[in-house]
């Protein structure tokens, strides 16, 4: 990463591409994300949607996007990715589209699809060495229906189908682990709350071609009950717990972009939060706590090893 | 032209090649699966200029085929029967797209049980969702309905998906000699993919497939969806003749045979058609004044030419290749809904179901129809839906379900004596 056009704040973009006045819930992580990625990507870029909570952004007769955009299904938005991908350089190749007429294309797709219905669909476009950048805003939730559990959603958290003492009984899947066993051209988790961490990524990505992915971990105010104005310190905080590492993957090896020292205690993360408040209130639950802390270490005790 | 022998698959593989296709996003099922291999072929010798790409689903495939035509260049895709019905969401999806396309369906069974004879259940599912139909009776149909299919749904007036049907196995695998185009003639016929303002390019930033606030927006395009296929029947005859100028085969929405002065008339959709016809004539030589009906268009209905056609008939005995569950026929519903009220209307409407997962229709069960029918007629009284099924057939089926309750009885003594030794241990 040493050769970057982003170092330190003040290299970001200034100017932002994406319109203001969308209908996501204020304080969006998954908006923030994709915000300063699409400052980074530019507007040359088809935005190819995934059902979720991004559908609405454009809604006639308004967009909020200076490129372009296609909604497509809650399954298939990376085969909408490859239909786009393929016509443009089958117009270029045929000489009916100027090469300057090029676009980048782009996959937005929630945690719902990309690790449930979407992950046939992403999973063959990779096979497929579809020359496309994906992006993940994981709020760990079916956010846009109200937050009902999926297969991002973290141990322990109250989702509105988990809304029992010990919350969603499952363990978060690690989508980062199964896009680097398709030897993509290039894996990374990302954060809104870590801009040039992400700007970074996304020049990198940009600088390749073939499948690129991008997960951002998405703090939901509503789904995850914060206030919209802690969004950010929400995010800082789940880098700075351990419970979200900043990490690439490129040609087989996954390097650490931000490793936190020392690691705030995950409660520190949880207990910002109303999806885990059970875990504090009426009674500490002990024993729960220390299994997510336990987790969370042995990582790092792998990482660091 | 040529004249060439061809099956049904690669008639339409022909209709692809000569319609000039740009992309085939593509995914197997069976019978439909030589349409793609003949293509792929085609691209891999260089005999076609296109891409193909192989999807993990039909989902995706027809995702990928709409996205590729809301880009801007000419798509082909073929599936069947699970393949068509796992791609239903992207079917309304695309169609709404207003990026036209041809897709041809090759009718088959739907599970459960799962089976691969001929039946338009897989396609009659997919009436409403904004694609017109075309449903072929012969190979030359085929390739000629992917030609017809082409320059329709790319009209300015009407900018829908089309989808091309033809019965598997009968028509599908099936070497009848067709006529084929020159190239230069169809693609005279075609011309060039004119994406209109639905693309993607750098210079003119759009936003595609948007979401809609509210019941009146989202009617106002359901409605102009409507309007679009209305403009396509419409647009048919001037699009059928021009075809009919180039290649000498003129097209009417509706297929009639001897209808003239029929007094009884059958009416089916696909290749069942072909049998009718002979049926048909065996019966006019013995004196019977009988007819076929055929819509080649389904989509949109051809109401009006099917009131023309039946105007002052006596009877009509309508054969459903398809099964509404809970209804009954699908044709025959339609039939009636364009038919009441009007004048010169037939009296009798009599349903019949067969063919279904490619059982065998035989000649004689059309005629019996024919004359069931006319009997209705005499008698003034409305016939009972039927279900074809003779007696020959169910005793063959008693005799499976004998095998099959003996190999439950036999596996079950066995449980039972293996019970037994291990008490006696």
């Amino acid at each position: 990463m040493s050769d970057t056009a982003y170092r330190r704040m003040q290299d970001l973009p200034s100017t932002h591409l994406l319109g203001t006045g969308t209908s996501t819930c204020a304080g969006c992580g998954g908006l923030h994300a994709f915000r300063e990625l699409y400052d980074v990507l530019g507007d040359k870029t088809v935005v190819v949607n995934a059902a979720g909570c991004m559908t609405l952004l454009a809604t006639y007769p308004f967009t909020p996007f200076r490129g372009s955009w296609l909604y497509t299904s809650m399954a298939s938005a990376p085969a909408g990715a490859q239909g786009v991908r393929d016509a443009l350089d089958l117009l270029i190749e045929k000489g009916r589209l100027p090469r300057e007429e090029d676009l980048r294309v782009v996959v937005l797709t929630g945690d719902g699809a990309a690790y449930g219905m979407g992950l046939a669909a992403t999973s063959a476009a990779i096979d497929r060495g579809l020359d496309f950048l994906y992006l993940c805003y994981d709020n760990e939730g079916y956010g846009n229906t109200g937050q009902q559990s999926s297969a991002a959603t973290p141990h322990a958290a109250r989702t509105a189908t988990n809304g029992g003492p010990r919350g969603y009984p499952g363990y978060k899947k690690d989508l980062f682990a199964i896009w680097a066993a398709h030897r993509p051209s290039y894996v990374a988790t990302v954060i809104a709350a870590e801009p040039v961490d992400l700007a970074r990524k996304v020049e990198q990505a940009a600088r390749l071609t073939g499948p690129r992915l991008l997960l951002a971990l998405a703090p939901c105010p509503p789904g995850w009950g914060f206030d919209p104005q802690d969004a950010v310190e929400i995010g800082r905080l789940a880098v700075k717990s351990g419970v979200w590492p900043l990490k690439e993957w490129r040609d087989g090896r996954v390097v650490h972009t931000k490793t936190p020292r020392p690691r705030a205690p995950v409660e520190e993360y949880l207990r910002r939060q109303q999806r885990f408040a059970h875990l504090f209130e009426p009674a500490r639950d002990e024993a729960t706590l220390a299994e997510i802390q336990r987790r969370v270490d042995a990582y790092w005790e792998e990482v660091e090893a | 032209m040529t004249r060439v022998l061809l099956t049904g698959n690669a008639a339409a593989a022909w209709g692809a090649r000569l319609a000039g296709v740009d992309y085939v996003p593509a995914f197997p099922i069976t019978p439909q699966t030589e349409i793609l291999e003949t293509l792929g072929a085609w691209i891999e010798g260089g005999e076609l200029r296109a891409r193909m790409v192989m999807l993990e689903s039909e989902h995706s495939m027809v995702t990928a085929a709409g996205a590729a035509a809301a880009t801007g260049v000419r798509v082909f895709t073929a599936t069947s029967s699970q393949g068509l019905l796992y791609a239903l969401e992207m079917l309304y999806t695309v169609a709404g797209w207003r990026a036209p396309f041809v897709l041809v369906n090759v009718s088959r069974g739907l599970a459960a049980p799962i089976t691969l004879g001929s039946d338009h259940g897989d396609v009659l599912a997919a009436r409403d969702c904004g694609f017109l139909q075309l449903h072929a009776a012969s190979a030359q149909e085929v390739l000629d309905f992917v030609l017809l299919g082409a320059r329709l749904g790319e009209d300015a007036r009407v900018r829908l998906p089309v989808l091309v049907n033809l019965d598997g196995f009968t028509l599908s695998f099936t070497r009848e000699p067709v006529a084929l185009p020159e190239a230069v003639e169809a693609a005279r016929f075609v011309g060039p993919f004119d994406p209109g303002t639905v693309r993607f390019r750098a210079s003119r930033p759009i936003s595609q497939a948007v979401a809609v606030l509210g019941g009146s927006p989202y009617s106002y395009f359901r409605y102009e969806m409507q309007r679009a296929a209305e403009a396509a029947l419409l647009a048919w005859p001037e699009v059928a003749g021009a075809f009919a100028n180039a290649f000498g085969r003129r097209y009417e929405a509706v297929a009639t045979h001897r209808c003239e002065d029929a007094e009884v008339v059958l009416c089916l959709l696909g290749a069942l058609a072909t049998q009718a016809e002979g049926v048909v004539d065996q019966l006019r030589a013995e004196g019977r004044r009988v007819g076929l009906v055929r819509p080649r268009l389904l989509r949109p209905f051809p109401a009006e030419a099917l009131r023309a056609a039946l105007a002052g008939k006596r009877a009509v005995a309508v054969l459903d290749q398809d099964l509404s569950l809970g209804l009954g026929g699908v044709l025959h519903g339609e039939l009636a809904a364009a038919l009441y009220g009007a004048a010169g209307a037939p009296p009798v409407l009599a349903s019949f179901v067969g063919g279904l997962g490619g059982r065998d229709v035989a000649g004689t069960e059309l005629a019996a129809m024919l004359e069931a029918a006319a009997r209705a007629a005499d008698a003034g009284v409305p016939p009972a839906p039927r279900l074809l099924y003779t007696e020959t057939e169910l005793r063959e089926l008693r005799k499976l379900q004998a095998i099959a309750l003996g190999e439950r009885h036999e596996l079950a003594r066995g449980e039972r004596s293996e019970l037994a030794r291990g008490e006696g241990a």
